[in-house]
């Protein structure tokens, strides 16, 4: 331990390494550029991670959507063709039947599949925009941020069919004046009077989400628009352990029993599952990590060896002032101690600086990335690793300076003092 | 101080077998300043290895200040290396990375001797061979007979027993030569003992006395009268 506080040493190791600075750098290169490549690879991937989880960070990661389409196969003496039209009950019928449902909202939706958006009216200002019909367990599923003071619909909204609405963020801008509160104020949705009682934040949540929808409650949806009890699409979201493939299947299988539809007809529903593709992103930014894992430990591995080539070369090199100190008493262990406390050192500062400049790199490409629509976020690598690096770094370098060390040992002082 | 019977060294060549030294008898008592002279060839470096532990003889026995050398590993060569002796060689052998004062204090840290003492101590070592002012300078800033002066300093760091001093002004011309043996035979008179290999005549001369090295055997073992280098150094 002496041996490791002793300025001596240092000077030595900093003497013998200083010596060769050009090749001591493009050593240090090897590593430096493992580690870096590691720290920057694997920091990227978190942000890739993190980015994802951002975007669906308002939506419940194993939700999904389902809707109706037309059958493709004739069925009970119903010929091909066939729209199908999903219904209030239907819902009922799904969360008792399948378990693992946690939450299920019937939605309408006006202005998104192609027929004409409501037209919205206030004093000398209008525009139009979607206007959904909701029940409040929606927001269960994709969080909808309100703004100060504001609500979203509730279940006396429901019961009563208010004619209340949660207008978006993009809606206030254009209808209301600047610093006017829309808050207990009334607009027009295609000639009725509804009294705005939140402002929405719009956050990407997939789908066809955007900054100007109008939510009204499902039930003065119906009334508004004469849709009975016709459900343009259910948003259902799975307990955290449920296996949300399984629930996609069954929840498509009971639809096509409560709507004679032949069982083995693929068309007649649609569905998108969010828990899936969630799924396989997140599997790709884990794959992404491994790989990161796998070639920056590849690289520093040939950094390492770099180092331990270079100092098996200056072994040689070193061959006369080698034997100089083992004639004054230099003992096998202290010349071995020296050659892998070299081999160690030239690594711990390359990989402390590939760490600095990974963590740089990460710090500019985040910058750069912040205000563009890439999913990319707080790329970070956690100390854990970055220590472990250090320690497989430190054996590393250890084990292949036990090389040149050993190398060192061997050679006889009387050999290496030999005049020429 | 040294005492060497019947010692017998063979170098293997291939399958031929270089019989060096064929049945040394030598003893050399504390404060002897002796010359081992010989053609190249007669073994006499091969003499100086085997005494200063850098190599293993064959047959016989070593003594060296009542310890057998023997069957010695390594690092207990090593540790005898840097208590008992202190080597001067013909190409000094200085680390070059290395200040003069660094370079004397080299010895005392394998001695295990704390940084402030070594410091202290190398600067009075050098102040001996008249080089303080120079102790902060690198080994390619001085000459050569600067450079010996510091390796004889440095090989006196240590406090050995016995100085060995391998051809110390082969590399030196005749003046430069005259002092560092004026600086030998002043460290000889404080009381050291000193081994030294050398082939020219008028260097043996200024040694106490001349052993003499032919194919492997001493033909001659002479106490000579010393020549005074000073006679020659201005």
């Amino acid at each position: 331990m002496r041996f490791l506080f002793d300025r001596n040493t240092w000077q030595e190791i900093f003497g013998s390494i200083g010596k060769n600075r050009t090749r001591t750098i493009i050593t240090v290169i090897g590593v430096l550029w493992g580690i870096f490549i590691y720290i920057a690879l694997s920091g990227a991937a978190k942000g890739m991670d993190n980015g994802f989880e951002e975007i669906f960070k308002s939506v419940a990661k194993n939700s999904m959507f389902v809707w109706a389409q037309s059958t493709s196969m004739p069925y009970e003496g119903f010929k091909t063709g066939r729209p199908i039209q999903l219904k209030l009950e239907d819902a009922t019928q799904l969360k008792n039947r399948i378990p693992e449902i946690e939450y299920i909202a019937p939605r309408n939706v006006r202005g998104v599949f192609g027929d004409a958006p409501g037209t919205i009216v206030r004093g000398q200002k209008f525009g139009s925009y979607n206007v959904y019909g909701d029940f409040p367990v929606f927001t269960k599923i994709t969080t909808k941020k309100i703004y100060d003071n504001g609500r979203f619909i509730n279940d006396a909204d429901i019961e009563k069919a208010r004619k209340v609405c949660v207008i978006g963020e993009r809606t206030e801008k254009e209808l209301f004046e600047k610093g006017e509160s829309p808050i207990g104020k009334f607009i027009r949705i295609d000639n009725v009077y509804f009294q705005v009682v939140g402002v929405h934040k719009f956050s990407q949540g997939g789908g066809f989400d955007n900054d100007g929808d109008i939510f009204i409650p499902f039930t003065t949806y119906r009334k508004l628009y004469n849709t009975g009890n016709d459900v343009g699409w259910f948003s259902i979201a799975a307990y955290n352990d449920a296996d949300v493939l399984k629930v996609e299947e069954s929840v498509k299988a009971h639809l096509k029993r409560i709507h004679r539809v032949n069982p083995d007809d693929e068309r007649a529903f649609g569905s998108f599952n969010i828990g899936e593709v969630f799924n396989r992103i997140s599997g790709f930014a884990q794959g992404l990590t491994f790989l990161s894992l796998v070639v920056g430990i590849a690289t520093i591995l040939a950094g390492v060896i770099g180092i331990g080539n270079i100092l098996l070369i200056s072994v040689k090199e070193r061959t006369k002032e080698i034997g100089v100190r083992r004639a004054l008493g230099a003992t096998p262990r202290e010349v071995r101690a020296q050659i892998i406390l070299e081999s160690v050192f030239l690594t711990m500062i390359a990989g402390i600086m590939g760490i600095i400049l990974g963590a740089g790199v990460l710090s500019i490409i985040n910058n750069a990335t912040e205000d563009l629509d890439f999913p990319y976020s707080n790329p970070t690598v956690p100390i854990p690793y970055i220590l472990g690096a250090l320690a497989i770094m430190v054996v590393l370098g250890t084990l292949i300076g036990l090389i040149p060390a050993q190398r060192a040992v061997s050679i006889k002082p009387i050999d290496a003092l030999r005049e020429e | 101080m040294i005492e060497i019977k019947d010692l017998h060294k063979s170098y293997k060549m291939g399958n031929n077998s270089l019989h060096v030294l064929k049945g040394i008898n030598f003893t050399v008592d504390d404060g002897e300043l002796v010359a081992i002279m010989g053609s190249s060839g007669s073994g006499k470096s091969t003499l100086l290895n085997i005494l200063g532990m850098l190599d293993v003889l064959d047959e016989g026995t070593y003594t060296l200040d009542g310890v057998p050398i023997k069957d010695m590993n390594e690092t207990k060569a090593a540790q005898y290396r840097n208590k008992f002796l202190g080597f001067v060689f013909q190409s000094f052998n200085l680390i070059n990375y290395k200040t003069a004062a660094e370079n004397v204090a080299l010895p005392l840290y394998y001695q295990k001797v704390g940084r402030k003492e070594r410091e202290i101590k190398a600067l009075k070592y050098l102040e001996q061979v008249g080089l303080k002012e120079w102790a902060g300078h690198l080994p390619s800033e001085l000459s050569g007979g600067q450079k010996q002066r510091v390796a004889i300093a440095r090989a006196m760091a240590a406090e050995p027993k016995v100085l060995l001093a391998d051809e110390p002004t082969g590399a030196l011309d005749s003046k430069t030569s005259y002092e560092v043996m004026d600086l030998i035979q002043k460290i000889n008179d404080a009381g050291n003992t000193i081994l030294i290999v050398t082939h020219e005549p008028d260097i043996a001369k200024m040694c106490k006395r001349i052993v003499h090295l032919k194919d492997g055997v001493i033909i001659e073992d002479e106490k000579i009268n010393q020549v005074r280098a000073s006679s020659y150094v201005q």
